[in-house]
């Protein structure tokens, strides 16, 4: 591949597995506990991250060589607040509908820590076009942890998926119901997300052992 | 030139820098877009209301959809015949009363001040809607709506929105199979003022009992479902002196 050499793809697929945000490095398992109970709203906070972190990788990679040191935290909380709340309000301007769906992950995505630890560990000693593929990568392994998580707790605890009634309607009692299925309450609330995040962790640790920590 | 990004002078001169062209670019951006947010405000106003009184585009079940923004407009002059401000039992006409400030009106009322409520009344298909703005909160920020009420104080609408509360759960307060549920019952338990509660033990899922003043609850979200009990009761508690004026039997 020409557009991509052999460096530059592995910044971007080894967050998806082996070196994933949120099953290996465990960050951001705040807001992947917060927003999972639907598959809708992990989708739109997957999208968001991937923005404000290659965007804001590439910014901090940019300035890397000025940034003072002391203060590089703040200078890091500041591009990346700034990129959100720019984002908001644009999107209040001329998309409403969806700013009304994003607002309420806005405060959540300038605490993320995915987003600070990445221009911490990465883009403030890496070139831009390093830093904009690291950004993309570790947004995805979010993203992909966010989308299997959500999709379990939609399924399991509301039986739809994207808000389709996929296995029938638990009031008038059709499709799977029938037969005497009931939807899991403990799927909605933030603890379930705790127990599926983990269950991928012992699947993945299972399945590559080299990622096993010595005890 | 190598810049020593160590001294105590530079770090002092970037912060100040970074503040300065941080802070005028979002202010800039603020002030830019600025028109265009109150517009969309605006319109997202009257489409709410509308929707309470039932002029949406809702087709079957589903989503809630609300009139275009591009005709929101001419029809919310068309339905809503009269915009009032309520203070104590008497009402006055007021122009563009709906752009009221409800939080700050809401509680000026409730310390017992003389506030000016806003009230909305709309006609459709010859009957008469009384639309009352709420205000309250839920689990993590604020919860607001409109209730559309007729002359029996019988609900004929609601339209719930939130600012931050948790998708899937809380949110859910402004999904269709939570609004609709609120159709039909009323908010007087004979001639008692009694609000209507988001209940959990309602043991009515399908909302047959309109007798109730309960509906059925969200699961995973017990203290937005409270606030939104306690958001009905509260707002239009501050309507009643003049809701008793309108009130037929």
């Amino acid at each position: 591949m020409a557009l991509l050499n052999k460096k530059d793809s592995k910044l971007i697929l080894d967050p998806l597995a082996d070196n994933n945000p949120i099953t290996i490095q465990v960050l951001g398992i705040c807001s992947a506990l917060a927003i999972t109970a639907e598959l809708k709203a992990s989708v739109v906070m997957a999208l968001s991250v991937l923005f404000v972190l290659s965007v804001g990788n590439v910014v901090i990679s940019l300035l890397r060589n000025i940034i003072p040191s002391k203060i590089r935290i703040i200078v890091q909380l500041v591009v990346v607040a700034a990129l959100v709340i720019i984002v908001d309000q644009v999107l209040k301007a001329f998309a409403y509908e969806l700013s009304k769906t994003l607002s309420v992950f806005v405060g959540l995505i300038i605490t993320n820590c995915i987003i600070m630890g990445r221009f911490e560990a990465f883009a403030l000693g890496n070139g831009p076009k390093k830093a904009f593929f690291d950004g993309i990568g570790n947004a995805l392994g979010y993203g992909i942890i966010l989308v299997i998580v959500g999709f379990f707790r939609e399924l399991l605890g509301s039986g739809t998926l994207f808000g389709f009634k996929v296995l029938g309607d638990p009031v008038t009692k059709t499709g799977l119901y029938s037969l005497g299925y009931e939807n899991n309450g403990f799927m909605i609330i933030p603890p379930a997300a705790l127990i599926v995040v983990g269950i991928i962790i012992w699947v993945q640790r299972s399945r590559n052992r080299v990622l096993i920590e010595e005890a | 030139m190598a810049i020593n990004t160590e001294k105590n002078s530079y770090t002092v001169i970037f912060a100040v820098l970074m503040v300065i062209v941080v802070g005028s670019l979002l202010a800039f951006v603020a002030s830019g877009l600025k028109p265009k947010i109150v517009e969309n405000e605006r319109f997202e106003k009257q489409q709410n209301i509308l929707y309470a009184m039932g002029v949406d585009e809702n087709t079957g079940e589903g989503d809630v959809t609300f009139i275009p923004t591009t005709q929101v407009e001419g029809e919310f002059s068309q339905y809503i015949t009269k915009q009032m401000v309520v203070t104590g039992s008497t009402a006055t006409e007021k122009d563009n009363a709906y752009l009221i400030d409800v939080q700050k009106a809401l509680a000026k009322a409730k310390s017992g001040e003389d506030a000016e409520l806003p009230l909305l009344i709309g006609e459709k298909d010859g009957k008469t809607f009384y639309i009352i703005p709420m205000f309250g909160k839920g689990l993590w920020d604020a919860i607001w709506g409109y209730i559309s009420l007729d002359d029996q104080m019988v609900v004929q609408g609601v339209y719930f929105d939130h600012r931050g509360e948790t998708p899937g759960l809380g949110a859910n307060i402004k999904q269709r199979f939570f609004m609709d549920d609120f159709k039909g019952e009323s908010i007087m338990d004979g001639n008692n003022y009694v609000g209507i509660s988001v209940a959990k033990g309602n043991n009515d899922p399908l909302n047959n009992d309109k007798e109730d003043n309960e509906v059925d609850a969200l699961a995973g979200a017990t203290i937005t479902g409270n606030g939104v009990s306690a958001m009905i009761k509260e707002s239009v508690k501050l309507y009643k002196p003049y809701l008793q004026t309108i009130r037929k039997n």
